[in-house]
């Protein structure tokens, strides 16, 4: 037997991982995309169910059947639900900011993005503005490069 | 005709941030012999391992499962990765009862460990579990999704934050009897509201803690009960329930399966309950371990899986209604995942300590006349729902 040194507790071996990935977007995302940049929210749509889907979907999960056509939403909507991030997350806006599941008008699911133009001082007023059954409408960036954060909710005057 | 399937032995560590005295597979290998030992068995007796391991970025050791094989005695026999988010641990113990129920194995080992806090990273880890195209770009993770549907939750039926605080208050309080809790003590509602805002209404202290530690248990038949447990707690119900990936889809009036109260929940807990017999769960449980990472969670898991009706859970709070002490049922006795979330595990360690409960193992934590108790585990963005129910004796529908 050798007498063995201590445990050295609280040493570790660093390592960074980076990872880079193309995501094909495929054809239903695509078209979406495609929508932004011309400042157009677009959904799909199934006869067989009737419902209509945010983000557009190539089947509808319930009727089991192809979406079969595309429709524009509504440039207004109700807010599902709410909330202030106020810990914030790197590659992310600053914190704090407001996000809102959406339901836009003529869409049956919501959608979620950034709530823009709210005072974020008070917590609970800015709160009390986004509440979940009031209305907001969507808003473009100036040049849309066919990415989510192409558009956002602003709050209905 | 099934098999009756039994809790032969339990492990579990304690759980803090960070572990500096071990790696995973050495974790993962002391809730293996922890297990044996409290059983009284060994590798030999047992036909087939199922490891409960749930993303693995955060150890960064990618599906660490083939490292772990030889420390948990696993080769040589057939072994399983279970992985349903934070529901790992429920869904990990579903598949054990399922391989002995069947009469495929004899016995079956569950085992897993979490180093949650291995990486600094954890909330990018958690915001890449969402849609790379609509979603990513915002600042989604469970911490936010959790408080977007606390905020409709509360709107709905009236709630506020301090509300949600009571329920921390109690878990702290609870853990004070759990010697491998992570965070525990008194806290005041006060306390609570004054802890930092992260996602509003969800502050630091309405959220769970980044836990390290490891976990395991073995099921078997009656034969092997027989031979290894005096007392065992058997698996008399299992329900498990999944739901669509998109959250904006359960939402609103044309929502299947309402997110913002868990409707999902309802379904697992039937299935799991017709199993076991169970048809007023207020009367017949004596013990729910509920997952609730968040200060919200217990409220909707104790409405839809009918402990109390729509919207009441938080009032009932107000009157001690989940007390251990005096309570109509004794919720989180353990502290629950509020004050220990070691994710991977966190489901095997509700399974653990509602089994502890039937058994009369839970030290500190012991409710008297435990004949029945239900653990459960959510995962997933909200997607994942199990429900386990432990009972004193075998139960055949």
């Amino acid at each position: 037997m050798i007498d063995m040194p201590d445990t050295a507790t609280g040493e570790v071996v660093s390592d960074e991982i980076t990872l880079r990935y193309d995501y094909s977007l495929g054809e239903v995302a695509g078209k979406f995309m495609q929508g932004l940049r011309e400042k157009k929210i677009l959904a799909t749509r199934c006869s067989k169910s009737g419902l209509t889907y945010l983000p557009p979907r190539a089947y509808c999960e319930r009727s089991f059947e192809p979406c079969d056509g595309w429709v524009e939403a509504g440039t207004g909507g109700v807010i599902e639900c709410s909330s202030i991030v106020v810990r914030g997350y790197e590659g992310k806006r600053k914190a704090p900011m407001a996000i809102a599941f959406v339901r836009l008008d003529g869409i049956d699911t919501a959608i979620a993005n950034y709530v823009d133009g709210v005072d974020l001082a008070d917590f609970d007023e800015a709160m009390r503005r986004i509440a979940p059954g009031n209305r907001v409408r969507v808003e473009f960036i100036a040049s849309p490069e066919g990415r989510i954060t192409d558009f956002s909710f602003v709050l209905e005057s | 005709m099934s098999q009756a399937v039994a809790v032969l032995g339990t492990y579990q560590s304690e759980f803090r941030t960070q572990d500096p005295h071990h790696t995973f597979v050495e974790q993962a290998q002391i809730a293996a012999a922890g297990a044996y030992r409290d059983a009284g068995m060994t590798p030999e007796d047992v036909d087939a391992v199922v490891i409960s391991l749930a993303p693995t970025f955060f150890m960064g050791v990618a599906d660490a499962d083939r490292w772990a094989l030889d420390h948990i005695f696993g080769a040589g026999k057939p072994v399983f990765r279970v992985h349903t988010g934070g529901a790992t641990g429920g869904s990990a113990v579903h598949a054990a009862n399922t391989l002995v129920r069947s009469g495929l194995a004899r016995s079956v080992l569950i085992v897993g460990a979490e180093r949650i806090a291995e990486t600094p990273d954890a909330q990018k880890v958690l915001n890449i579990i969402f849609d790379a195209f609509y979603e990513r770009d915002l600042p989604l993770s469970t911490n936010t999704m959790v408080a977007l549907r606390a905020t409709t939750y509360m709107q709905r039926f009236g709630y506020d934050q301090e509300d949600l605080a009571r329920v921390v208050v109690r878990a702290r309080r609870n853990a004070m009897n759990n010697p491998y809790a992570h965070l525990k003590g008194e806290v005041t509602i006060a306390d609570v509201l004054s802890s930092r805002m992260i996602a509003w209404p969800l502050k630091l202290f309405d959220i769970c803690p980044r836990s390290s530690g490891s976990a395991a248990m073995i099921v078997g038949n009656m034969e092997m009960a027989k031979r290894f447990a005096t007392r065992p707690a058997f698996v008399n119900g299992a329900g498990a329930r999944t739901d669509t990936y998109w959250l904006g889809d359960r939402m609103g009036p044309f929502a299947e399966s309402d997110i913002i109260e868990y409707q999902l929940i309802a379904e697992a807990a039937r299935a799991c309950f017709a199993q076991g017999g169970i048809t007023d769960p207020l009367k017949q449980i004596q013990v729910a371990e509920i997952y609730d990472p968040y200060s919200i969670n217990s409220a909707f898991t104790l409405e839809q899986a009918g402990f109390c009706s729509r919207g009441m859970a938080l009032r009932l709070e107000r009157e001690g209604y989940w007390d251990c002490d005096g309570g109509a049922v004794a919720v989180n006795p353990s502290g629950g995942t509020l004050c220990t979330n070691p994710i991977a595990i966190s489901g095997l360690v509700r399974c653990i300590d509602a089994a502890n409960q039937i058994m009369g193992k839970a030290g500190a934590m012991q409710i008297a006349g435990v004949r029945n108790a239900l653990a459960t585990a959510s995962g997933g963005s909200a997607q994942f729902y199990t429900c386990t129910l432990f009972g004193a004796d075998p139960y055949h529908a």
